[in-house]
């Protein structure tokens, strides 16, 4: 594959690798963060961290939808899936995220119709397909997801479908980072900007981060090789003495992001005033709601629900690797009573999740590196 | 749920011009490109598909990069092309 070498080659990473060292100050340590939980994934995958010099450490973010749902909300949707008449769906992901009575499938179990579903237009052919049956979808997902629940609730407006509605989770990035960046756990250098989020909201609202709290941003895309040039770019910033909003992944990110999407956003959705994520607690205008005129598709205001909050369970350190504060093989439970197949935290349950994403592949190269170094 | 996948666009359905059959590693599946009403895709082009929509379009070397990439992380992309297979999008 001509086209994938370009993105893979180890020579050019090796290069990228010594560009970065290059520019570190000695005596000085960075911190970046990554956002996304895709790039998350791709760092351990790849080990990305062995082509970093020790001064650099990578912190993993917040950027992962499913992490990010508090235990309540699962509560909450099983709550409107014991009614009656009610057929839920949701993505895959979802149906393992634990509630403090278990998850999607414990509920099935006990009698609720929880189904996956690919996309919100299989949901609401669900509903065209069951008239008789109230299909409520459970949408999740940053700004990359929430144009689709918008396009599928305005599809479904139009074509006058009765029985669909939408549990909304739908959380908005900037007002986390914005958390993270007040937090005085925390000392950051610069960010390494989500890739698909900012397909739709585009650079912009990155602005604040380099011009009230100084510190560089640069949007990135997937590929080993592309996280690599984000940090020297970072690198070169913070050298240079600037702290601007760069776009590195602008073969598939416009600066001002997708227009379109925006707007459908907007017509259907507005700011919560409040919404608790997992980890992070209570965070203002953080996440979307449908807007009073769809009502009618609102599953919130058709079904009452406990809105109780619930505690993570005690053992569980998801908000700390959520915000960066711990990594995953620090937490307590990480790799015991916490791991893929029996997840206790949500960062264990998505493959996005950061410490899925160690347990899967990172603690071998960590193993690797290790061996190498006492051999 | 949070991956994008690359697809080629093989023809806009003439009734329903805000969908498009996609073709994705050999599978072909509706999608809605109603997100890209300001620069629609054509047939041959590709596009970056995320729970059903295309987001944005892409040329053809960064698909191909893209799907190379899906394919080297293993269980999620195997959840979402699993997922994508089940779709019936209309």
């Amino acid at each position: 594959m001509r086209f994938v070498d370009e993105f893979r080659d180890a020579e050019k990473a090796r290069a990228l690798s010594a560009k970065i060292t290059s520019l570190c100050e000695p005596g000085r340590h960075y911190k970046f963060m990554e956002v996304c939980g895709g790039h998350t994934h791709t760092i351990y995958k790849h080990g990305l961290e062995d082509y970093l010099p020790e001064s650099i450490t990578l912190v993993h973010g917040p950027g992962c939808p499913v992490c990010v749902i508090p235990m309540g909300r699962v509560d909450d949707a099983i709550h409107i899936a014991r009614q009656p008449g009610v057929l839920m769906t949701s993505f895959g992901d979802m149906m393992r995220v634990p509630g403090s009575g278990g998850n999607f499938f414990d509920s099935n179990a006990e009698g609720t119709n929880i189904r996956m579903v690919y996309s919100p237009l299989d949901s609401l052919k669900i509903a065209r397909q069951n008239p008789d049956l109230q299909v409520v979808f459970m949408a999740i997902g940053f700004e990359t997801t929430a144009p689709s629940t918008a396009m599928t609730v305005l599809r479904a407006a139009k074509e006058g479908i009765e029985n669909f509605s939408v549990f909304a989770n739908h959380v908005t990035i900037i007002p986390a980072i914005k958390a993270i960046l007040d937090s005085p756990d925390l000392r950051l250098d610069g960010f390494i900007g989500p890739g698909h989020v900012s397909t739709v909201i585009g650079c912009r609202p990155y602005e604040f981060i380099a011009a009230e709290y100084g510190k560089p941003v640069v949007v990135a895309g997937f590929e080993p090789l592309d996280i690599l040039q984000s940090i020297y770019m970072l690198m070169e910033q913070l050298h240079e003495g600037r702290s601007e909003v760069e776009n590195q992944y602008s073969r598939v990110v416009p600066w001002d992001g997708n227009p379109v999407a925006l707007r459908v956003i907007a017509e259907t959705m507005e700011l919560r005033p409040y919404f608790e994520w997992r980890g992070l607690g209570f965070i203002s205008h953080s996440a979307l709601r449908m807007r009073e005129e769809y009502a009618a598709f609102d599953a919130e205001r058709q079904y009452s629900v406990p809105g109780v909050r619930v505690a993570d369970p005690k053992a569980c350190q998801c908000g700390e690797v959520l915000k960066g504060v711990l990594k995953p093989w620090e937490c307590k439970v990480f790799g015991t009573a916490c791991t893929p197949e029996t997840p206790i935290g949500t960062c264990m349950v998505s493959p996005e999740g950061a410490c899925a994403a160690y347990y899967n592949f990172g603690r071998f190269t960590r193993q690797r590196v290790r061996e190498a170094s006492t051999t | 749920m949070c991956l994008g996948i690359p697809g080629e666009v093989i023809e806009i359905m003439t009734d329903r011009p805000d969908l498009a059959k996609v073709d994705v590693s050999g599978v072909k599946r509706a999608i809605n490109i109603g997100l890209l009403t300001d620069d629609p895709p054509v047939p041959g082009e590709w596009v970056l598909i995320h729970v059903g929509f295309a987001l944005s379009k892409i040329d053809e070397a960064e698909a191909a990069a893209a799907l190379e990439f899906l394919e080297s992380i293993g269980k999620a992309y195997e959840d979402e092309m699993a997922a994508f297979l089940e779709s019936r999008i209309e």
